[in-house]
This record gives structure tokens, sequence and C-alpha cells, in this order.
């Protein structure tokens, strides 16, 4: 079983840091994983992405050219990956930032407004892991208390606010995907 | 019979490769000189350049390394700072000091690197037989200056010493002369400064000796101390440029 | 020792230092930044000694002055910044200096792109500074691997006398992957690895009245004499070539009609591809040289099974392993290559694609 999964967004959205947890979380979960980002200037600002691959067996090539699930949080990233993605794998996007959307139809799309979500949470950068949690919610990638755990540990002692702010995104996510389903 | 003068402990018994007239030798033992006064014998090694001097690494009687054109004071580097206990020197030449090697002069004395640079500066390239160097005197000809060096075209000559005295970092810094006997006394003052500094790790000291080079100038070796003393000195300024020892800073 | 998520240029680094690598000199590049960032980080904390130095040749210098102090030393760069230490490790080589240098490939020539290629493979293997020399190398294609080659690396360079490179690219260097690092070096062992030069390299004289005079040096202007030094590094590389080639096989096969060569992260892709073109019955094995110096000539004349109709080699540059393949191959089936330049990795689609327009 592998699933492989693009994250794209503009520069300073955190979406390698989407691919870096779950990748992280996977591991831990006895699974084998890579991170593959794009780097350079484009990270500067520009557009940033990141392949991540997940599976129980011997991971060949960390390139994901045909990815079953992406995550888009803004629209150039629908535009650049969407066309690649497997027939019948999954799209989640951040509709606030993704005007045009997709006109897929073979493929499961999940919209959701991430930035209001964040925002009323109080902090724009758990917009993040409000895809994350979909990502949970929608597959069985991880499972959530791995997750939970690592940011517990991660954050608890240097920013309590922001990790309570984190876990209520992932859970808003989650209940989204629970919706698709 | 009473013994006055023997060859230095610091010095092989391997003999001089370099032309009549040449102070290579001089410089030489003026270094083993403090090596052996200094009582660092055993924990002293050298880096040799390339240039004239190339074959320092055979007569300096400790370990040495043989460097590329330039980067002695880089492999000095690597040397101290993989064997701090060990105490580390170099020995170059104006075109492998001031020229190619800039760059590893200028940081290494940035980086205040406790080692001790021996720069012999005698306005010319030696070994590949008299090309321009940095250090050549404006007008003065060369094989590769033929019409004497036009400083409009190539510059003026570099004075290390002052360049290197904008920095923060260098422990001890002074230009000595070998012309004469008297300034070889004022030299061996000088080189043993620097190698009791070096002995005591107090940071990056450096010993520029204004030197001759008969052979290729076309003078007689004391036509040729005459030339540098009425052309050289005027323009290197002999002196202590920081001595942070005694508070010239 | 449980398994951490780490990159390529980090998790070398950590490999380097538990393999007790305790001098590091390096320079600023993309995409290896990671690399001499780590370093900056860790080598104060276990006593060692790192310096960004003012320029890959004064750092691949430094090296030189360390490793002829009998000391594990490293750099590493990417493909522009190793050009500049080209000098440098000839000078090592000739005068026989154990170190290791990372090289984090990025597209080229010139300054390029800093996107992963595999361009360096003739600068690595062949040459690229001047004279009669040889560099180990060795040419990681996953962040383990990666890792696992810092210990090997220096065992190498320690026992020949001779520097090491490890050839990765851009993508091994920013990719993260789970990596499991061996215990690093005790004690006891670093004193060891810190003695066994003393023969040879600059140390004080504690030889009393037989004191040494170790020169570290790669001049030697009589021809006679510097004709048996370089016979004696060939009878060294020979040596090398004897005991040292390593390659990997993948579904290699009598059923084979397909057997293609890549290394390094193109052998990834390769791998991907052979695996969907499996599922259509069409069989295709791999073999990876897992050091590209010395490179399995032999090894790979003996895979090529009776269905063999073609070899066919990938890269990420345009054909520089494929000569040696050939040189292999002795022509007994024909020898194709397909790769791609400029900084841009191949897919395993694309893979996919040209493997099956050999059935």
């Amino acid at each position: 079983m592998t699933t492989e999964m693009i994250c794209a967004g503009f520069g300073g959205q955190g979406v390698l840091t989407i691919g870096k947890f779950i990748a992280q979380a996977a591991m831990q979960e006895g699974k084998n994983v890579s991170w593959l980002p794009s780097y350079g200037p484009e990270m500067r600002g520009g557009t940033a992405n990141v392949s991540t691959v997940v599976s129980t067996e011997p991971i060949a090539s960390p390139i994901v050219s045909f990815p079953d699930v992406l995550v888009a949080l803004n629209q150039p990233s629908i535009d650049k990956f969407a066309p690649s993605i497997r027939p019948g794998g999954l799209l989640i996007y951040n509709t606030n930032m993704c005007p045009r959307g997709c006109k897929r139809e073979d493929i499961t799309k999940i919209a959701v407004p991430m930035n209001d979500i964040a925002s009323e949470i109080g902090s724009m950068i758990v917009l993040n892991m409000v895809a994350t949690g979909v990502v949970i919610g929608k597959t069985d990638i991880i499972k959530y208390e791995t997750l939970e755990g690592n940011l517990t540990s991660f954050m608890q002692e240097k920013n309590p606010d922001l990790l309570t702010k984190n876990l209520a995104a992932i859970k808003r996510g989650i209940e989204i995907a629970k919706q698709y389903t | 019979m009473e013994i006055i003068a023997k060859r230095p402990e610091a010095l092989t018994k391997e003999p001089f490769h370099y032309c009549p007239g040449c102070m290579h030798g001089v410089a030489h033992r003026l270094i083993a000189e403090a090596i052996d006064e200094n009582g660092l014998i055993n924990q002293i090694a050298g880096v040799a350049p390339v240039g004239c001097a190339v074959f320092a690494y055979k007569y300096f009687n400790c370990d040495m390394a043989e460097a590329a054109h330039g980067r002695a004071p880089a492999v000095a580097t690597g040397i101290k700072r993989a064997r701090p206990d060990m105490h580390i020197f170099t020995y170059q030449g104006d075109g492998d000091l001031a020229a190619i090697g800039t760059a590893e002069i200028v940081h290494s004395a940035n980086r205040g690197e406790k080692i001790s640079v021996f720069f012999v500066n005698n306005a010319i390239y030696g070994m590949t037989g008299g090309q321009m160097a940095p250090t050549t005197l404006p007008n003065m000809k060369t094989t590769t200056s033929p019409y004497g060096r036009n400083v409009d075209d190539i510059g003026y000559p570099i004075r290390m010493c002052e360049l290197l005295a904008t920095l923060v970092a260098p422990y001890y810094i002074e230009r000595v002369s070998l012309l004469s006997p008297a300034d070889i006394i004022r030299a061996k003052k000088a080189v043993n400064k620097a190698i009791r500094y070096n002995k005591e790790n107090r940071g990056f000291t450096f010993i520029e000796f204004i030197s001759t080079c008969p052979t290729n100038w076309g003078y007689e070796p004391e036509q040729a101390r005459q030339w540098a003393k009425e052309n050289m000195l005027p323009f290197f300024k002999l002196g202590v440029y920081r001595d942070k020892g005694e508070g010239v800073e | 020792m449980s398994k951490i998520l780490m990159k390529g240029n980090e998790a070398i680094a950590e490999a380097a230092i538990r393999s007790g690598c305790r001098l590091y000199f390096a320079y600023p590049i993309t995409p290896q930044s990671e690399l001499i960032e780590y370093m900056a980080k860790m080598m104060p904390k276990v006593k060692g000694t790192f310096i960004q130095a003012e320029s890959e040749v004064a750092a691949i210098n430094m090296v030189y002055g360390a490793a002829g102090s009998g000391k594990r030393v490293m750099t590493s760069s990417s493909s522009p910044g190793i050009s500049l230490k080209m000098e440098g490790l000839s000078y090592i080589a000739g005068a026989e200096l154990p170190c290791v240098v990372v090289n984090v490939q990025r597209g080229g020539p010139g300054l390029g792109d800093i996107q992963p290629a595999q361009g360096d493979y003739f600068q690595a293997t062949k040459g690229g500074g001047h004279g009669d020399y040889r560099l180990i190398v060795l040419a990681p294609s996953s962040v383990q691997e990666f890792a696992d080659m810092a210990s090997e690396a220096f065992d190498l360079a320690d026992k020949y006398r001779n520097p090491v490179m490890i050839l990765a690219d851009g993508m091994l260097g920013q990719m993260m992957e789970p990596v499991e690092f061996k215990p690093a070096k005790t004690d006891a062992e670093l004193q060891e690895l810190a003695n066994q030069h003393l023969s040879w390299c600059i140390c004080p004289n504690e030889d009393g009245a037989k004191k040494h005079h170790h020169e570290i040096n790669s001049l030697e202007l009589d021809p006679q004499v510097l004709e048996q030094h370089v016979l004696g590094l060939l009878k060294k590389y020979a040596e090398i070539q004897k005991n040292e080639i390593r390659y990997e096989t993948y579904n290699i096969s009598d059923e084979n009609e397909v057997l293609c060569v890549a290394w390094g992260t193109a052998s990834r892709v390769v791998k991907s591809a052979i695996n969907e073109v499996q599922k259509q019955g069409k069989s295709v094995g791999l073999i990876r040289p897992i050091r590209v110096w010395p490179y399995p000539y032999e090894a790979i004349k003996q895979v090529i099974g009776k269905n063999v109709k073609k070899v066919y080699v990938f890269e990420l540059n345009s054909g520089q392993m494929v000569e040696d393949v050939k040189i292999a191959v002795e022509g007994k089936v024909p020898v194709d290559f397909w790769g791609k330049v400029g900084g841009v990795v191949f897919t395993p689609a694309e893979i996919k694609e040209k493997l099956e327009e050999c059935f």
C-alpha cells in the first residue's frame, strides 16, 4: 500500500510542514517514507511544494508524478498539479485562495475555506494544520494520535497556546473530511 | 677549540640550493635559530611555498608540508586546528603570498590564526625566471614588464604589512630587511619575537623581509643590496606595524 | 537507536561526526548549505573544528593541512565549488592524504542551476584535477545510504591514504527519509584513530634522538623518482579496484530482456519504472554501481542475461557513465542511453515509457 502526496502553496503557507508532519508520523507508525521539497529561490515568497510518499513497501522513487492526494493551498497549485492526480484520487483545496477551483470530475474534491477557519481559531499560521486534518480524516495515511503526540512533545513547553490552536485546526479538518465519506 | 657558531638544530643537513647572493639562506637561518632558542624543535611544523623556497620542506628539521601556490596559510590553518598543541609557521615569497595567495593570507590574518608567517619580498618572481611580482616597483623591468612596471596599466606594488595592519585580529606585524648585517640583527630580534609569540599562542604574527634577487635583477649581490636600499626601502618602510604584546596597535 | 526523519545534508554531517570527523572546512553553496550549517552547530558540541573558509580553494587546502596531520577531516560543496577544490584534491591525492569530500551535485555547466544533476561523474571518476590520480567515489541513492557512506568513506580514506568523494546530488541532500545512525565512535576508538597515522603525518616529535622529519608533499622534480611515486599510486589503485568494487542488483534474472544501469538518484527512478513494467510481464533488471570508482565492469558483463536484447543507461546528465558501461559490455549487446540535463529529474513515468519502447 503506497500513498503519494503533493502539498503545494505559496511560500510561508506551511506546505512543507504538512508533508513533514505526515512523513514523521507515518515513519513512527512503521511505514517507509520520503519527503522531497522543491527548493531554491522559489521558497522565498514564491510557490513551494513537497512530494511525500508513505508506503508499506520500500520506496523506489521519491518523485511523485501522479499523486494520490493533492493538497493545494492556492490556485496556481491546482493549475499545476491537479491535472496529474490519479483518477479516483483526492484533491483538498483552500477555497479562500482557489477562486477557480478544479473542473475534474473523476476525483474526490474537498473544498475547505482554510483561511476563514484559521482566523476563527485565532491564528493564520494553523492554516496548514486544517489541511493536515482533512488529509487524516479522509485517508488512513497516519493516525491523529501519533501527530498529536508529536506536536505535544514539540510545542507544549515552548508555546502551549499555539499547540491548542494547532490541535483545534487539525480536529476541524478531520470533522470536515468526515462529511465526505 | 671553542665553538662560537654552528648549524642550528632546526636545519637539516641538506645543502641549500639557492643562488649566490640570495638571502633565503639568511632568512632560513634566522627562523631556525629562533626555533632553537625558543626550544620549539619538537613542537613546530612549517609550510613551504611555491617559488624559490619550494624546497624549504627539505631544509627545516621539523615536520613540513609543501603547499600549493599561495595556499600555505590555509594549509597552516588546517595543521594548527588539527594539532593545536603544535606551533606552525609558513614561509612564502611575494608572488605566492601577495598575488595568488592574497585571499588565504588576508583571511588567515583576519581569523587571527595562531601561526607565524615569514614573507620574503624581493620584488620579483625568482623561480620561474624573473617575472613581475605584485611587489615589483614602479618602472622596474622584469620579463613580464619589459618596458618597466606601468602603474597606470597594472597598478602599484602591494604593501602587505600596511594592508594586514588594517585588520583587527593580527597580533604582531613587522617589516625588516636583510640588506646589511645591522638589519639582519634587527631582523633576528623580530623573528625571535614572532616565534616566541607563536610559542605562547598569542595570535597571528607576520614578518616581512625586504630581500634581493641578484640573479633576476641582473646585479652583483652587493649592487643588489644597494639597489634595494635605494629603491625598495623608500616604498616599503621598515618598522613595527602592530605589536599587541608591546602596546603597538 | 530509533529512526530519525532527516535531510540527507544533515544526515551525512551527523554520520561524519559519529565516524570521528572533528575537523570540517567549507564554504556555503546551494544545495548543500544544510550540511555546513549542521557542522557549524554541532562541531563546537563535540569540541571539533568548524571553519567557514574564505573560499572552496582555502577550504580544501585546510583539509590538506589537517589530513597531513593525520586527523579525520571533511569538506563539502556542490558542483561549482567542487571544481574549485580540484587543485587541492590533486595535491591531496599526490601526497596520499586521507580525507572525505562530499559533492551535492547541481545542474551545470558554469553556475548552472541548483537542481539535482549527475553531471560531475567524469570530474569525479576520471580526474578533474591535473595528473594521474584517482578518487574513490561512493554514490549513494538514499538518505540512509548517504549517512552510512560517511564511516565507509573515512575507513577507505584511512586504509588507502586516498581522498574519497561521496557523489550525491541536490535531491539526496534536500530530501528527508528515515535514517538510523551507527553508534558514535567511543573515546577509545577516537584515540586509536588519532594515532593511526603517526608514522608519516605532521605530529610532535616524541621520538627523542630518532627525531622524525615527515614531509607532506606532492613535489618531486626528478622524473625517475616521480615515476616511481606514480607507479606506487597505480599499484594502490589496482589494489582498490581488486578489493573495493560495490554494486547492487535489482530484479536481475534470466528472463530479463532489458538490463538497466543507473546510479544514485537516477537509479531510484529507474527502480520505480521497473516495478511498473514488471506488472505488464516485461522483465527488466537493474545494476546499480554503489561505488562509481572503482567501477564494476566485470559485474555488469556478468549480469547480462541470455535474453537481454539491450543495455539501457539512464543518467541525469548527457551521457557520462554510459561510456564505462560500453567498456563493460564489450559490444556484446547494444547499449542505449537516455538522460535529462540541466537539473531536470526524469520521472518514473518517463523511464517506464522508454522501457516499454524496448518491447
